[in-house]
């Protein structure tokens, strides 16, 4: 008996549908976001999160206008990022209904805007997302942080910079491999164990999920709070209540 | 008209908390203000909280609401969330800060080291997600609702009553907690109920139903372990 381990689906939405890119290129179409959150909703979600990914410049007030929608019928927390910038832009997303904003470039940018952010919101709704991908030939295991949607390299040490956004802050990490988005490979567990055994807030993994078992192992391998996935919901592979059966059958603690 | 204020004062979203009330009681009125004259009028008072407490006192000291929270606290059916549970008790570890005192009892922070779970696992702070609520009491508000039934919770720090009657919600993570307190006419919970699906939106519609009453308590004190 104690706090469940999350399940979250990710709604990644563009002009106002929900889509789901493959290595973060080549989106394949989808849906109706208020009609898959409420599905999601109904088969037991315990969050959801949704990532405008075309958040760069025009159609930012189509998600302000979903996220109302959602949060007038769905009453489970709501996390919304993509293209978070500035302090409006969080209190924006925050009085359309969201419960946690995410950021991610503009925190790399510069971190004194998530400190900004905490102080005048609160840790409680202030996820820095985190894109790693594992350096290749180095002595040791480790990651560096990508931004620009996983273009672009920073040269930041991700664990060192998941430190650094837990001292600001940062009520939470999603946590997503570049290495394994849209693979279907599963979590890299490796990152997501680094970081949950290293940091105090919870960390969500993210990015590989193309079975079942993958959310366990997320839990029981990588020691993540919350397992994050949007394809494999999204084109109903697999329900949310599902995979809580499977999740339980392997005796992780889950909210049914 | 059932009219319900939400208090605003200036801290975070209580759009949630506002559409779970218009969702669970269409029939009501309800009103997110930060006007004494709107709180002073309605027939029942939530009293959200998010951030700090710290700066939730001080905002809400800045605009002159300290005195009709009070009011309400002692008059009509009062319902605090979160923050707005924590800041009925006398003190806060958050920043050190003073409560408007309704509760005898403090503040506390969830520990850095021993938290550990029962399997061995590291307990993370905050606290967030879905945790049980046992019912230490009946009460009207937890009508319908199982005892032990899954809530939203997200914070890091936690109520320590001193009164062992107030204390009719606990939870576990990793000892047990205070996660709601009742006495007359209040209820506050430390979980978000906007945000607890089912089991909270009963919990909502219980409290919009509610006539501010107190079921008779036994004198004995609860065991608080």
């Amino acid at each position: 008996m104690g706090l469940a381990k999350r399940i979250i689906p990710c709604l990644d939405v563009t002009g106002g549908r929900v889509v789901k890119g493959v290595n973060f290129v080549g989106l394949r179409d989808a849906g109706d976001p208020v009609e898959i959150a409420r599905r999601y909703d109904r088969e037991g979600a315990d969050e959801l999160t949704f990532l405008d990914i075309t958040a760069s410049s025009d159609g930012r007030g189509l998600i302000l206008k979903i996220i109302e929608e959602v949060a007038a019928q769905v009453f489970i927390p709501l996390t919304v990022g993509g293209g978070v910038r500035s302090v409006d832009d969080v209190r924006r997303l925050l009085n359309a209904g969201a419960d946690k904003v995410s950021i991610n470039t503009a925190a790399v940018h510069d971190p004194q805007f998530v400190k900004d952010a905490c102080s005048r919101f609160g840790s409680q709704c202030i996820v820095v997302a985190i894109d790693a991908k594992r350096v290749v030939g180095a002595a040791d295991l480790r990651w560096e942080v990508y931004t620009h949607g996983g273009r672009r390299a920073t040269g930041l040490d991700a664990l060192e910079w998941g430190r650094r956004m837990q001292s600001a802050g940062a009520g939470e990490i999603l946590l997503t491999s570049m290495d394994r988005d849209g693979t279907r490979q599963g979590f890299d567990i490796e990152l997501t164990r680094a970081f949950s055994d290293t940091l105090e807030v919870p960390i969500v993994a993210s990015g590989g999920v193309g079975e079942i078992g993958h959310f366990a192992d997320g839990v029981l391998s990588g020691h993540a709070d919350a397992v994050l996935a949007a394809s494999v919901f999204h084109y109903g592979e697999l329900s949310v209540a599902e995979v809580k059966a499977h999740m339980a059958s392997r005796g992780i603690e889950v909210r049914r | 008209m059932n009219t319900i204020a939400v208090v605003d004062y200036g801290m975070g979203n209580l759009r949630s908390v506002a559409k779970a009330l218009e969702h669970v009681a269409p029939q009501a009125s309800v009103v997110v203000t930060s006007e004494a004259s709107v709180i002073a009028g309605a027939d029942r008072v939530v009293f959200p909280g998010q951030g700090a407490m710290p700066d939730c006192m001080r905002e809400l000291e800045l605009r002159g609401l300290r005195a009709p929270v009070l009011a309400a606290s002692k008059a009509r059916p009062f319902l605090g969330i979160c923050i707005g549970l924590q800041m009925l008790f006398d003190f806060s570890e958050e920043g050190g800060v003073a409560g408007l005192g309704v509760f005898r009892g403090q503040v506390k922070r969830f520990p850095t080291d021993a938290m550990t779970g029962t399997d061995g696992a590291r307990l993370k702070v905050p606290h967030m997600g879905w945790n049980h609520v046992r019912q230490e009491f009946d009460h009207p508000l937890w009508a319908g609702i199982a005892s032990d039934s899954r809530f939203y919770f997200v914070h890091s720090f936690y109520p320590q009553p001193e009164d062992a009657s107030i204390v009719v919600g606990t939870t576990c993570y990793p000892f047990r907690f205070t996660c709601a307190v009742a006495r007359d006419n209040i209820f506050a919970v430390q979980f978000h109920p906007e945000k607890s699906q089912a089991a909270g939106l009963a919990l909502l519609r219980n409290f919009v139903d509610w006539d501010g009453c107190a079921p008779a308590r036994p004198s004995a004190t609860a065991a608080i372990a």
